[in-house]
């Protein structure tokens, strides 16, 4: 019986995590909004525009400042749109930090397509250090009519100590609890 | 030859005797009631006026939080496994517990944990702050050092309960006596059953969730940290699938002590058995896929928000149908209003207006405007002191002169009833104003505009704090020197298996089963009484 509890856990704590990012994968379930966008471009819908709004917090009080460069742009669906955040490490020492992405209204989070976005990194900043950081996107042609304005939101977290404990795991890490980028 | 009890303090370290572990289940319980009562006290004195007088936020917040902790997992739950204890094997005519020793086990985890989780009042950091609910990240990334001794306690305390529940269910499925088939059970026997299975299902949950917080505050994980992937609603999600199903154990049993206690003293059976088994575990059923009615606010998509809406409006019905069979068993009944019945009734009337109070917080759009006020607050404590302790209290005057051979006042019961209800009334009625006002839950001080209502729940707060003291004070009082009485059935109309015991029972009791076939309900012939006078070995 103490055998199959070791193996249970064993099972538990090596096997399971891949397998389940695979069914994950294969099953294309999971939050889109984490993980870059790798179907085929979509062909551009000129008829109609859709407004992308863009804001910016700190959590939990992360001192860097951060925010969009652009407080929102007008777009075509299908159209690829590249946009910008400034972030600036303002302490004195060198932190590592971690944005999260998160999209509303919640029915657009599935046609908000990110090609390149700093939000799949962490993102080192030395001490003083300033960075424009790029996203790349674009909106489904899919996105229902009822939708006009999309508001992406992101949130940044101190992950300083995260990253540099042993124990630590962090987004898009190999060991880490993740996204399907990985 | 079945010999006493043990002497001294290893009968009560070593017991496995059922009867005893039920006395010291109750007891701790009662300790832990007087415990989490002082901290109310705490709070409503705080609460008294506007502004802060006596304590500081913090330790206000270490407060509600051990308020909660203490009265849920220490004296409520406690209790009613005590009562199942002394109980369930007299009334299905067993010897004792199917798993004596692990009962005993049970028990004695109990008071260590609660001693550690006591304990972190006076460490560095203080206790607990963050609500009986213990959302993360509060309770994890900004959380004191104590919390790894609330985590510890709180597995602790759930391998008792998972330990207790196992004990309750082989007992009731293996050990009733021959004839007493399922369906002739008394109803507090099978509300335990039920709440049996429910708490195997979901202490397990819980002990998930402590563990996954343990990890993130230790390890380095991020089950419920957003930086490394993880999601604090996760959290809500997992507390409150146990949660949930944790307020349906707490109140089952209470349901079952009050289909006991009416028609004893409406001289009448209880109305619709059958009925009422199907509707206890049609709740149970429920309880299960509700849960994320706790969770109204976290942004879930409007068609879950509908879903857990319906469910829960749905748990209205089989507790309806419980409330129309207890009324339906009284009506044209020959009624008396001994203390039990007081408390019985009382119960039924209030638990019933927490039903109320709780439909409206099903409505998912309402709730955005209840959700975390003083309306919650009044809603949980209608159904958890007016519906689960109200029916502790009737179980304790209904059971304590078959327990210790000795009556209590009656006259003392109904004071302390009286001022009971009273005092309770006046604490938490005005809690629904303050919440439909507007006053949020856990806080330390409030706008002005809430200060009356805040005065009057204070005043009526501390009636009931002083009345039970008086509960303490009589039952301590019929314990050392009540009249003593001997009937088996010490009330006229009481039916039951118990009731045909000698008062008080022999340590060892249903040494040999009674046979119940042919027998109606679980009432013994006359002559079969007379050749099982109390299941005493002879």
């Amino acid at each position: 019986m103490l055998t199959g509890v070791v193996v249970m856990f064993v099972f538990a704590v090596f096997a399971m995590p891949p397998l389940y990012r695979l069914a994950c994968d294969v099953l294309g379930i999971g939050p889109q909004q984490y993980s870059a966008y790798e179907e085929a471009a979509a062909p551009v819908d000129e008829s109609r525009t859709v407004k992308v709004q863009f804001m910016a917090t700190n959590q939990a009080n992360m001192p860097w400042i951060f925010e969009p460069a652009q407080f929102e742009v007008v777009v075509h669906p299908g159209e690829r749109s590249e946009v910008a955040y400034y972030a600036k490490n303002t302490t004195a020492v060198d932190m590592v930090a971690q944005a999260v992405p998160s999209v509303v209204p919640i029915n657009a989070v599935d046609y908000l397509h990110k090609i390149e976005c700093f939000c799949f990194e962490q993102q080192p900043l030395a001490a003083g250090e300033e960075v424009d950081m790029k996203l790349v996107f674009f909106v489904d042609p899919e996105l229902p009519e009822s939708i006009g304005t999309i508001t992406l939101s992101y949130s940044v977290f101190d992950i300083t100590s995260r990253v540099s404990s042993s124990f630590g795991t962090s987004l898009n890490s190999d060991s880490g609890i993740e996204t399907a980028s990985n | 030859m079945a010999h006493g009890p043990a002497k001294g303090i290893t009968r009560w370290l070593f017991t496995t005797n059922h009867k005893d572990i039920g006395t010291l289940y109750l007891w701790f319980s009662f300790a832990m009631f007087i415990l989490g009562g002082f901290f109310a006290m705490v709070i409503r004195a705080e609460l008294f006026e506007p502004g802060m007088q006596l304590i500081r936020p913090e330790f206000f917040n270490q407060m509600t939080t051990m308020h909660g902790l203490v009265m849920v997992f220490g004296a409520i739950m406690p209790s009613f496994v005590g009562l199942a204890n002394w109980m369930i094997p007299m009334m299905i005519g067993a010897p004792d517990m199917a798993l004596p020793r692990m009962n005993n086990l049970s028990f004695w985890i109990l008071p260590p944990a609660f001693l550690m989780l006591a304990s972190t009042l006076f460490m560095e950091g203080g206790a607990p702050n963050f609500g009986w609910t213990f959302y993360a990240p509060l309770s994890t990334t900004y959380a004191p050092d104590s919390v790894n001794f609330f985590i510890f306690a709180i597995h602790i305390m759930g391998a008792s309960s998972i330990m207790g529940s196992i004990n309750i269910v082989a007992t009731v499925l293996n050990m009733r006596a021959p004839g007493m088939t399922m369906m002739k059970m008394p109803l507090f026997v099978w509300t335990w059953l039920i709440t049996a299975f429910l708490l195997i299902a979901v202490m397990p949950v819980l002990a998930g969730a402590v563990t996954m917080m343990l990890m993130d505050i230790n390890f380095g994980t991020a089950f419920f940290d957003a930086a490394g992937g993880g999601d604090p609603v996760l959290f809500q999600h997992v507390f409150w699938f146990f949660g949930h199903p944790e307020v349906y154990i707490i109140i089952l049993p209470a349901f079952g002590v009050i289909s006991e206690i009416i028609p004893t003293f409406s001289r009448k059976p209880l109305f619709g058995y059958a009925s009422m088994v199907y509707a206890t575990s049609a709740i149970a059923f429920l309880s299960f896929i509700v849960w994320a009615h706790h969770m109204f606010l976290v942004g879930m998509p409007v068609s879950g928000e509908l879903y857990f809406m319906y469910a829960t409006m749905l748990i209205a019905v089989p507790t309806g149908v419980k409330v129309f069979n207890w009324v339906s068993t009284m009506f044209r009944g020959s009624i008396s209003y001994e203390t039990p019945m007081l408390f019985a009734i009382a119960f039924i009337i209030l638990f019933t207006l927490g039903g109320f109070t709780g439909l409206m917080l099903a409505i998912a759009p309402s709730d955005i405007q209840y959700h975390d006020t003083y309306f919650v607050v009044a809603h949980f404590h209608y159904v958890m002191v007016a519906g689960a302790v109200f029916s502790m209290s009737a179980a304790v005057y209904y059971w304590l002169p078959k327990w210790s051979g000795r009556m209590y006042s009656e006259a003392m019961g109904k004071l302390h009833f009286w001022i009971t209800f009273i005092g309770f009334n006046i604490t938490f009625f005005p809690q629904h104003f303050l919440g439909l006002a507007g006053m949020p839950r856990r806080y330390a001080d409030y706008a002005l505009q809430f200060a009356d209502w805040n005065m009057v729940s204070s005043i009526g707060a501390f009636i009931y704090g002083a009345s039970q003291i008086l509960f303490l004070y009589n039952v301590v009082a019929t314990i050392v020197a009540g009249k003593k009485v001997s009937e088996p059935k010490t009330w006229e109309g009481a039916n039951g298996l118990e009731w045909t015991l000698p008062t008080p029972p022999p340590y060892h009791t249903f040494t040999t089963p009674p046979d119940l076939h042919g027998t109606h309900d679980h009432q013994l012939t006359d002559d079969q009484l007379e050749d099982h006078p109390g299941g005493a070995t002879h």
